[in-house]
């Protein structure tokens, strides 16, 4: 298996690349009429729905009831879904792969499966053994020692992003929000450079995340503002002219010789696009709003180098922002549940990360834990191919914010002042903070 | 002491690399390399602990 920069092959199939619209099949990001609004949830064991604002304020509490007397919920929402929440049935369900397939992960209104094995955003969405072949394309870029060639550029962004955080400050009275001005940017310059797109396009990224992820299913969209038709321009783009980025190595990528399938090329694509940006965004933000109400753990952070590695995991476990979802192929039982082919069921890694029966003091933040088999990235073979860059991310803007910002506080004493988003990956996308002390830092 | 890993349990979390450099390496694709085979030098002892405390996936044991 090689990247090549030759030209296509005889024939040329990539002349013909086709975006996903040009199909029967249905993606998230298609032109659609949404139902409307989700009503509230009657009963959270019987009714569940993660895409509701009660959810995401409130999704902590919901994991606590569950794992402690449901332990798997349901709805008839989406179609038919389950939330087995104790971390040893979310453990077994991340490694049957023959019970559970990833042809579908964000459950959603349209009834939107893929088709195994492949699915429509490899490899997230394959299942084995075509799952193995994907996912090692992706590997080395994402390997950590190649991540940690990134990290000197994201330590600058991470400090202009302050330097113009801390200078807004200073004209609010100390206010500004942490995660429209800092933390949501972060991730999408690191993977703007890596795609070779521009990073002035955040905008444009998050309003596909917003629509797929959020309230998926839920939002209208126009025929001529999908991610397909973004993404297609940049894939043909580098199919005539290959630079140095991601989408040339994979839109010019082989395997065994033989060339990847446009459907392949454009959903490991728009994989990276959409999985590495509000999934950051979202822990480096619940992380600060951690530290903004417990300034005990930013005093440790500010003057104990030899906590850092544990203090990251820490926040991984106890943040983690990211909820799986497989669609049950053969019939099977969980904790009780008795599952049907077709049914939905997520995989809330974060609450098997607060159960006690895996962690000892589960429900607490140890910022120097030293026994932390968290499952922030996944249990089994779809471990998060960009953990690494997370990680590294995740790490230089801690450090960076707090070697800036000497001290900080929630701006209000109301919780719904920071707002959580919705859906499977959980966050605060508002969070207003006061900083009481800072110093801008220098350039790199 | 010493440590066993299993490769194919091995799903490149990294927590062994990140925690004990000594210890273990990563291949060009993340996955974890043993770097000591036979008993661990005692002041290693406490980084192969850890490395077993931290792995996701049960890939590494720790035999006194």
């Amino acid at each position: 298996m090689s990247s090549s920069a030759e030209q296509p092959p005889p024939g040329g199939p990539r002349a013909g690349f086709a975006p996903r619209l040009d199909q029967d099949e249905v993606d998230l990001d298609q032109p659609i009429t949404p139902a409307g609004q989700h009503p509230p949830v009657q009963d959270w064991d019987t009714d569940f729905d993660h895409t509701v604002t009660e959810y995401a304020q409130n999704a902590p509490e919901v994991w606590r009831h569950y794992r402690e007397s449901c332990p798997v919920a349901h709805t008839e929402r989406f179609g038919g879904a389950w939330f087995p929440a104790r971390h040893s049935d979310v453990e077994a369900i991340a490694h049957d792969t023959d019970h559970f397939s990833s042809r579908g992960v964000i459950v959603n209104d349209l009834g939107f499966r893929g088709q195994a094995p492949v699915g429509f955003a490899p490899p997230i969405t394959s299942d084995p053994p075509f799952h193995q072949i994907a996912r090692k394309l992706l590997l080395g870029p994402f390997s950590p020692k190649a991540v940690a060639a990134l990290e000197p550029a994201a330590r600058e962004t991470c400090r202009s992003l302050l330097r113009d955080t801390i200078a807004a400050a200073e004209g609010s009275g100390g206010i500004v929000d942490a995660a429209q001005s800092y933390s949501q940017h972060i991730p999408v310059r690191v993977i703007a450079r890596m795609l070779g797109l521009p990073e002035s396009d955040g905008e444009v990224f998050r309003k596909f995340i917003h629509r797929i992820l959020e309230k998926p299913g839920q939002v209208a969209v126009a025929p001529d503002d999908t991610m397909a038709a973004y993404l297609e321009t940049a894939i043909l783009e580098r199919i005539a002219e290959p630079r140095d980025d991601l989408i040339s190595y994979l839109a010019h990528a082989d395997v065994d010789g033989v060339p990847l399938t446009p459907d392949h090329v454009f959903g490991s694509i728009a994989l990276l696009l959409i999985a590495g940006i509000d999934t950051t965004w979202s822990a480096i933000g619940s992380s600060l709003w951690h530290l903004a109400q417990n300034p005990e753990h930013h005093e440790r952070l500010r003057n104990d180098p030899e906590v850092w590695p544990f203090a990251i995991e820490e926040f991984l476990r106890y943040y983690a922002p990211v909820t799986m979802a497989r669609v049950v192929e053969e019939p099977v039982t969980v904790n009780g549940a008795e599952m049907d082919p077709g049914d939905w069921v997520l995989l809330p890694f974060p609450s098997a990360n607060r159960d006690s029966e895996a962690f000892d003091d589960a429900e607490e933040f140890v910022i120097d834990r030293k026994r932390n088999r968290h499952a922030a990235f996944g249990l089994g073979i779809h471990r998060c191919a960009g953990s690494n860059l997370a990680r590294m991310e995740l790490r230089v803007a801690l450090k960076e914010w707090v070697d800036a910002v000497e001290s900080f506080e929630l701006a209000s004493d109301d919780p719904d002042a920071v707002r959580w988003a919705t859906g499977q990956v959980r966050g605060p996308r508002e969070l207003p903070v006061r900083i009481l002390a800072a110093t801008a830092p220098e350039p790199t | 002491m010493r440590i066993q890993f299993e490769r194919d349990a091995c799903q490149g979390h990294n927590r062994c690399y990140l925690l004990a450099p000594e210890i273990f390496d990563v291949d060009d694709e993340g996955y974890a390399v043993l770097r000591i085979d036979g008993d661990l030098p005692p002041e290693l002892e406490e980084k192969g602990r850890l490395a077993a405390d931290n792995c996701p996936e049960y890939a590494i044991t720790v035999i006194d």
